[in-house]
């Protein structure tokens, strides 16, 4: 048979023909000619003859050439013709792209399943985080045109004394009333404080959130009432009793079923019977954020509710937070300046008489500011927000290290698609329409990833307020997604794409597309410049996994140091009972003696080791303190000390040292002398090296009032006073029973081994016989301690686990990198073992290779990790962010994983047989 | 026997009917069309290579017919050709169109149907 293909191509091959389109038509008109010159030679035609007239059919002039040309010449020019040229050929492109990208992924599942879930569990970790940032510093309050409010305080405040309540005590009643009838700068005012209420009338406590607000509060802040209505300014008059609440709408559907009959019920508030006036709107949670509240009662109220501990009145009663709505046209400045000027005439009005001298100066020089106050206030933010935004930075470098290994994986892909995007360069495709098309791919796995990481993100961020629960009442946050989570997720998107997509896309079109074609079918992979990138992906790759693990260790270290914290008494085995005896009315002389008998009974109680009344609760996070005046051996000492009062057995119960001297005993009543108690510290820093026991020292009592004197009758251990980060303090213990004006309540520490449930049961049965009437609020006091600590947790756990993360990743990494790196010298390996190579000398040139990256990698790391701990220092404790066994620590841990990573490589490398390798080409 | 200036405007006129006509039942590769337009013209009409493909491929870009790569069994792949969806309206618009052609020639001119 004459080979007609090659003339048909002849033919056609001054046409310039796609190779595919050109070999199809030679084919099916070879097939024809073929057949024609079988019919002839059937027909009689001798062979020769019969190819002639074959060939002349073919030849016809020009015909065929000239016919071929016009078709295709349509067939080029078609596609470019419909729509608009410019926009209308991109989006076809683009379509076709997209189409081409979703079949190749789906033809890749195990590779695109690894990118997908790699992308989301990064890009949710951010986003999650971020979401948390976003509603605990970012977002703001949900009243009406927040930015126009300003929160008012004191820019130069230093000392000050009395009594503080509340999350915000910036302000006194007296000083609100005249910031509010003397300001000019904003048309509503806003004042409050958060405080928890009792909804129980007598037995458990059942403690809710509330607050005081002033009259206008739900005014200026445009809250409108979804039932019955809220204060006015007339709602809040001086000595107004209780005229009645403002609920919330959580509070509304949970105690009444949203039912507009609970308007005009009454709830015991404090034992006091108040009326439900008005809910508030379902996303209205109050002015500070993290906190809800459920019931708001007027300002004027406080007196009622709080009896003889009223604050209301004193010009030292520390509870009001202040904001206000700027009038149109004023600014922050123009308001901080009409603050300013109204500020002296108010402190001088307002100064407390106890104040002495060198404190009353520093009160009148008081200037008021007022600073923008759109996202509130927040206690939660204080605490958190820090450790929120080094938390986000580690998630961002665990989502670095993830895109570095999409990356390589890329590369990978390139390679083995190097022939295809060669031959396409060499047809004449432009080469940023490749990468365009290769950008596709990754764009679309960043799409696919991030969509799945933004409802990954709904759940981690739940599992994450749940770290910030404590058991006094769990965070309320409006988590909802807004613009600004959604904008961050599409920009790390976009960003994560652009970083695992564009350098393998360009690097793979950057292969001269004849030196791709003419290579073996391992091409141009083996280009060391390729695999230099490849290289110092890996090293990056370890050096963020050494800084997250250093990080990582430092924080749990931090948190380790603080739960096992000696805090000078033992922290397990004690349960708080603290006991409101208000409704019994009992008379302020016989409150001491009530008191000690409650504490009897308490300790009698079989199973009960020992129990004890106090004024301050260890590690509460309150405290007392008062200036110490001492002049031992000429020496005079003026400084403040931390106080409390007990009953006799606190140290026992506490087991406390007692290392000098004595307990209080019964002895130690009013009319007794003075006595105290005073710890280690406290000798130390004012006693010094006299004997302490039977020396005396004064107390400040205020200006114009003697001070008080006490005898030292004992010393005990030191101990940690409001928290377990302070240092020791000095502490002096005075007698509950020598308390000059006690209120009507006291917490009561008992130590036992019975189980929690089993004790408050038989506290609350014991202390219903004296009197139902007695209000018992109960707390275990090791978990009130820890919960001190949850920062510290929040940041052991996630760190931890993202370094794990990253450390996981860069080991995947650095296996895929000596991987390759081996199956691309498996010739070479086998050259060498040819040439005599032992097994251990192949394994340790492939060891070698890892050790170097690993080793330029952890020195990077260890550099990059001296730079930034430095931001995270204010939240270690017992370390400092250099310190050198953590970061050796880390070093090793890492070198173990990367150990582990390319001893699997370099084992396979040992095993080659030199034959088979060299065979391969 | 037509004149071959004639020949080519006649063919010209109706190869597209004729192939779009011998497709419309099954499909069918390039020689077989090319053969089947002989004999069914007695010899009258006749393509060869030159002409026919670049017809084919012509119809083909248009979406009159669509031509696919078959394998069979023992045999190589070949290239069938079959009838498209507008292929179909084209061949029945044709068709009409041929009809009253040759009725008004015949008007015109004389012929007596056979």
């Amino acid at each position: 048979m004459p080979d007609f293909k090659t003339e048909v191509r002849e033919r056609l091959s001054r046409l310039n023909l796609e190779p595919t389109r050109e070999a199809a038509i030679v084919e099916e008109m070879a097939q024809h000619l073929e057949q024609r010159f079988e019919e002839l030679v059937a027909r009689g035609m001798g062979r020769a003859t019969a190819c002639d007239t074959v060939l002349k059919e073919l030849k016809e002039g020009t015909r065929l050439e000239k016919e071929l040309l016009q078709v295709e010449r349509q067939v080029r020019v078609e596609p470019a013709e419909p729509a608009a040229p410019g926009l209308g050929s991109t989006l076809a492109h683009l379509q076709k792209d997209l189409r081409h990208a979703m079949r190749s992924l789906r033809l890749n599942p195990a590779f695109s399943a690894i990118a997908i879930l790699s992308l989301a569990l990064g890009i949710g970790a951010n986003t999650s985080i971020f979401q948390l940032l976003d509603a605990v510093r970012l977002r703001s309050l949900p009243v009406k045109d927040p930015q126009e409010l300003a929160l008012v305080r004191v820019s130069n405040s230093h000392g000050r004394s009395g009594n503080f309540r509340g999350n915000f005590p910036y302000f006194t009643y007296p000083i609100f009333e005249r910031i509010r009838d003397q300001q000019q700068a904003f048309s509503g005012m806003v004042a409050w404080n958060s405080v928890g209420f009792n909804l129980a009338s007598g037995g458990r406590s059942r403690n809710i959130r509330g607050m005081y607000v002033n009259g206008d509060f739900f005014n200026t802040l445009g809250i409108l009432p979804v039932a019955g209505r809220v204060f006015s300014r007339n709602d809040d008059q001086r000595g107004c009793g209780l005229p009645g609440a403002v609920i919330s709408y959580s509070f509304w559907q949970k105690e009444f079923g949203g039912k507009t009959s609970a308007i005009g019920s009454k709830i015991p508030v404090e034992g006091h019977p108040v009326e439900i006036m008005g809910v508030t709107p379902a996303e209205f949670y109050g002015v500070e954020v993290g906190r809800g509240y459920e019931v708001a009662l007027p300002l004027c109220s406080e007196p009622a509710i709080d009896g003889e501990s009223q604050v209301i009145d004193r010009v030292d009663g520390w509870w009001l937070a202040i904001m206000g709505r700027l009038k149109p046209g004023w600014t922050m400045a123009r308001a901080t300046a009409q603050l300013e000027a109204i500020s002296p005439a108010i402190f001088k009005a307002t100064l407390p008489a106890r104040y002495q001298s060198e404190m009353a100066k520093q009160y009148l020089g008081w200037k008021m500011e007022a600073v923008p106050a759109a996202s509130g206030l927040s206690n939660l933010r204080r605490t958190y927000e820090d450790p929120l935004w080094i938390l986000l930075a580690i998630a961002g470098t665990v989502l670095l290290i993830a895109c570095a290994n999409l990356a390589n994986l890329m590369f990978a892909r390139a390679n083995a698609r190097e022939r295809e995007i060669a031959v396409r360069l060499a047809l004449g495709a432009s080469r940023f329409r490749l990468v365009q098309q290769l950008m596709m791919e990754s764009l679309l796995l960043s799409a696919v990833g991030a969509v799945s990481g933004i409802l990954l993100a709904q759940v981690l961020t739940r599992i994450l307020v749940s770290f910030l629960n404590t058991q006094f009442g769990s965070v309320v946050l409006d988590l909802g997604l807004d613009w600004r989570v959604l904008g961050f997720t599409a920009a790390i998107a976009i960003l994560t794409c652009l970083l695992f997509g564009l350098a393998p896309a360009i690097k793979a079109t950057a292969t001269p597309p004849i030196v791709a074609m003419k290579a073996g079918s391992r091409g141009v992979t083996a280009g060391r410049q390729r695999f230099g990138l490849r290289r110092a992906l890996v090293v990056v790759q370890v050096a963020m996994s050494m800084v997250l693990l250093v990080g990582a260790f430092l924080f749990v270290r931090s948190f380790q140091n603080l739960v096992n914290l000696n805090a000078g008494f033992r922290q397990t085995g004690m349960l708080v009972a603290e006991f409101d005896f208000t409704q019994l009315n009992i008379p302020p002389g016989q409150r001491n003696q009530f008191k000690q008998q409650i504490v009897d009974r308490l300790s009698a109680l079989p199973g009960v080791d020992s129990a004890a009344g106090v004024w301050i609760i260890p590690v509460s996070g309150s405290g007392w303190n008062d200036t110490v005046h001492t002049n031992t051996s000429g020496q005079e000492v003026r400084e403040v000390s931390d106080f409390n009062r007990i009953s006799p057995g606190f140290f026992k119960t506490t087991e406390t040292p007692l290392i000098k001297g004595r307990d209080f005993g019964p002895e130690d009543r009013l009319g007794s002398p003075a006595v105290a108690i005073v710890n280690e510290s406290f000798v130390r820093k004012f006693i010094k090296d006299k004997d302490p026991l039977g020396s005396t020292f004064r107390v400040d009592e205020g200006a114009g009032v003697p001070e008080s004197v006490y005898q030292v009758i004992g010393v005990v251990g030191d101990t940690k006073y409001r928290d377990l980060r302070e240092d020791f303090n000095s502490i002096v213990y005075v007698p509950l029973a020598q308390d000059k004006k006690p209120d009507a309540g006291v917490p009561v520490l008992l130590r036992s081994s019975l189980s929690v449930d089993s004790l408050t049961s038989a506290v609350e049965h014991s202390m219903g016989e004296v009197n139902p009437s007695i209000g018992i609020n109960f707390s275990v006091l090791r978990t009130q301690i820890r919960d001190t600590l949850q920062r510290e947790r929040l940041m052991a756990s996630l760190s931890g686990f993202f370094g794990f993360l990253a450390g996981l990743l860069a080991t995947i990494g650095l296996y895929g990198v000596i991987s390759y790196m081996v199956a691309r010298r498996r010739n070479e390996i086998g050259i060498r073992m040819a040439l005599g190579a032992d097994r251990t000398r192949v394994l340790a040139l492939i060891m070698r290779e890892a050790a170097i990256l690993l080793a330029i990698g952890l020195a990077i790391g260890a550099g990059l990790s001296l730079a930034s701990t430095r931001a995270a220092a204010s939240l270690l404790f017992g370390l400092k962010p250099h310190d050198p066994a953590t970061m050796a620590l880390a070093a090793v841990s890492l070198t173990a994983v990367a150990v582990a990573a390319s001893y699997f490589p370099a084992f396979r490398a040992a095993r080659i047989h030199p034959t088979e390798a060299l065979r391969e080409e | 026997m037509p004149t071959p200036a004639l020949d080519r405007e006649l063919k010209k006129g109706s190869a597209e009917l004729l192939v779009l006509s011998l497709v419309e039942d099954r499909q069918r590769h390039g020689y077989e069309i090319c053969k089947l337009i002989e004999s069914r013209s007695a010899g009258a009409l006749r393509f060869n290579v030159a002409s026919l493909y670049p017809m084919l491929y012509r119809m083909e870009k248009r979406g009159w017919i669509q031509g696919r790569w078959v394998d069979k069994a023992g045999q190589r792949r070949r290239r069938y050709y079959r009838l498209t969806a507008s292929g179909r309206k084209v061949l029945r618009a044709q068709r009409t169109h041929w009809q009253s052609f040759v009725a008004a020639i015949n008007q015109i001119a004389g012929i007596e149907n056979a």
